[in-house]
């Protein structure tokens, strides 16, 4: 059933491909305006990198968070999911998973490029892909609770943002840290550690809390 | 099959339903009555299990889960219409093969669009995409609401065909419908719109 959800999931954001493209067009676009704005000195660039490229991907995945059940939601396949032995845990996992694949994994994999763009070194940037590897996963799974708790209102944006954006301030921190301490030349294994430890935290709590806020947002 | 004691709903600070209790059977068409807003919709989502905000108890003696149909039609504009019905099968851990999936079609009106997404099919098509469900997939009770809204009148004398089918073979049908029905043996829940001061329910054979 969790391939099943996933395969769905991706397929029907591939066939929106705006959709799809949105979060990533934000998240190079936002990196690619900082060096004009700022100049293109390369001590103040490589100083800026880490916190502009994790900001980035922080508002890209919140922008995408909204959709995530929307559509499920209004064309009443949410109301079939609850009613049906599957469990919904298992199928928002599944949703969870495709929409990592689907706008995240994307932008891990443009941010060595734009890395560079920020006069990054090669350290640096190999602490970017690892950060982002392991900090975009549980934005994803955070967002989606706040997802998970809007989606019966009609303006629920705003009120994702309000909700998630404290949770996600620990992942900013340990991801931006991460790569600085690689730029400096030191040992980040306790910043990876930590994301793998909040990353096993979130994928372990975040769905139980999802399907909690679909049950919450299909009573009202 | 279905036992409901003392179920009271309040939504946006009015009660919809009060002590309400009745029983059901295999074989029992039992349809829904009431004014609009006397909260049919929400006693069907009860009984499924989708609507969590109220008191008193729902058994249900059963052994698959309902196979429900609500306003939203659980189909997905971006799929076609093969690909939503093998999607609402999994989900009950049923399989349907090509040929199932081409046959049912047939039945529902749909024959030749099973590779059209469904955002090029009309509102009733949509509902018969989500109706196909029901002539194949094997849940024992079928809960309903407003199955006839959207669809046209050959549709409506074959639905009603195929709810009078699954109660005589012994299948539980609840239902919503603003329509007289055409159905034998139906058995009406009235709903009313709730006075203050006295028993909302009537229950009538």
């Amino acid at each position: 059933m969790l391939l099943a959800t996933i395969h769905r999931t991706l397929r029907v954001s591939f066939r929106q491909p705006s959709e799809l493209l949105n979060p990533l067009f934000f998240f190079v676009l936002v990196i690619a305006l900082f060096p004009l704005g700022i100049g293109p000195s390369e001590k103040t660039l490589m100083l800026i990198a880490p916190g502009v490229i994790w900001v980035a991907a922080l508002l890209a995945t919140l922008l995408s968070m909204e959709s995530l059940f929307r559509s499920d939601f209004d064309d009443g396949s949410l109301d079939q999911m609850l009613v049906s032995p599957q469990p919904l845990i298992l199928v928002v996992t599944g949703k969870v998973i495709a929409h990592w694949l689907a706008t995240s994994l994307p932008l891990v994999l443009v941010s060595p490029i734009l890395g560079l763009m920020l006069s990054v070194d090669s350290a640096g940037i190999v602490a970017i892909l690892i950060s982002l590897m392991l900090g975009t996963p549980i934005l994803s799974l955070l967002g989606a609770v706040g997802a998970s708790l809007t989606v019966g209102l009609k303006k629920g944006g705003v009120l994702i943002a309000l909700l998630i954006i404290p949770l996600y301030v620990p992942v900013l921190i340990l991801g931006t840290s991460l790569i600085q301490t690689a730029q400096q030349g030191g040992d980040y294994t306790g910043q990876m550690l930590w994301m793998m430890a909040l990353l096993a935290l979130t994928a372990g709590t975040a769905p139980i809390a999802t399907a909690g806020g679909i049950k919450v947002s299909l009573s009202r | 099959m279905l036992n409901v004691v003392n179920l009271s709903c309040e939504r946006d600070q009015r009660l919809l339903f009060d002590d309400l209790a009745f029983t059901a059977q295999p074989g029992d068409i039992i349809q829904v009555e009431g004014p609009n807003g006397a909260g049919k919709s929400t006693l069907l989502k009860i009984l499924s299990g989708i609507y969590d905000e109220f008191e008193g108890n729902v058994e249900w003696d059963l052994e698959d889960y309902p196979l429900y149909l609500g306003h939203r039609p659980g189909v997905n504009d971006y799929l076609t219409v093969a690909e939503n019905l093998a999607w609402l099968a999994q989900l009950h851990e049923q399989t349907l093969t090509q040929i199932e999936i081409d046959q049912i079609l047939v039945e529902v009106g749909l024959h030749g669009y099973a590779e059209v997404p469904c955002s090029n099919l009309s509102e009733g098509q949509r509902k018969r995409v989500s109706l196909a469900r029901f002539y194949v997939f094997t849940n024992r009770v079928w809960i309903l609401d407003e199955p006839f809204s959207a669809i046209d009148a050959a549709g409506i004398t074959s639905l009603e065909s195929l709810i009078q089918r699954h109660a005589d073979s012994g299948g539980l049908v609840l239902l919503t419908s603003h329509q007289p029905l055409r159905l034998s043996n139906v058995r009406q829940l009235r709903l009313n719109p709730l006075p203050l001061d006295h028993s909302p329910l009537e229950v009538e054979r």
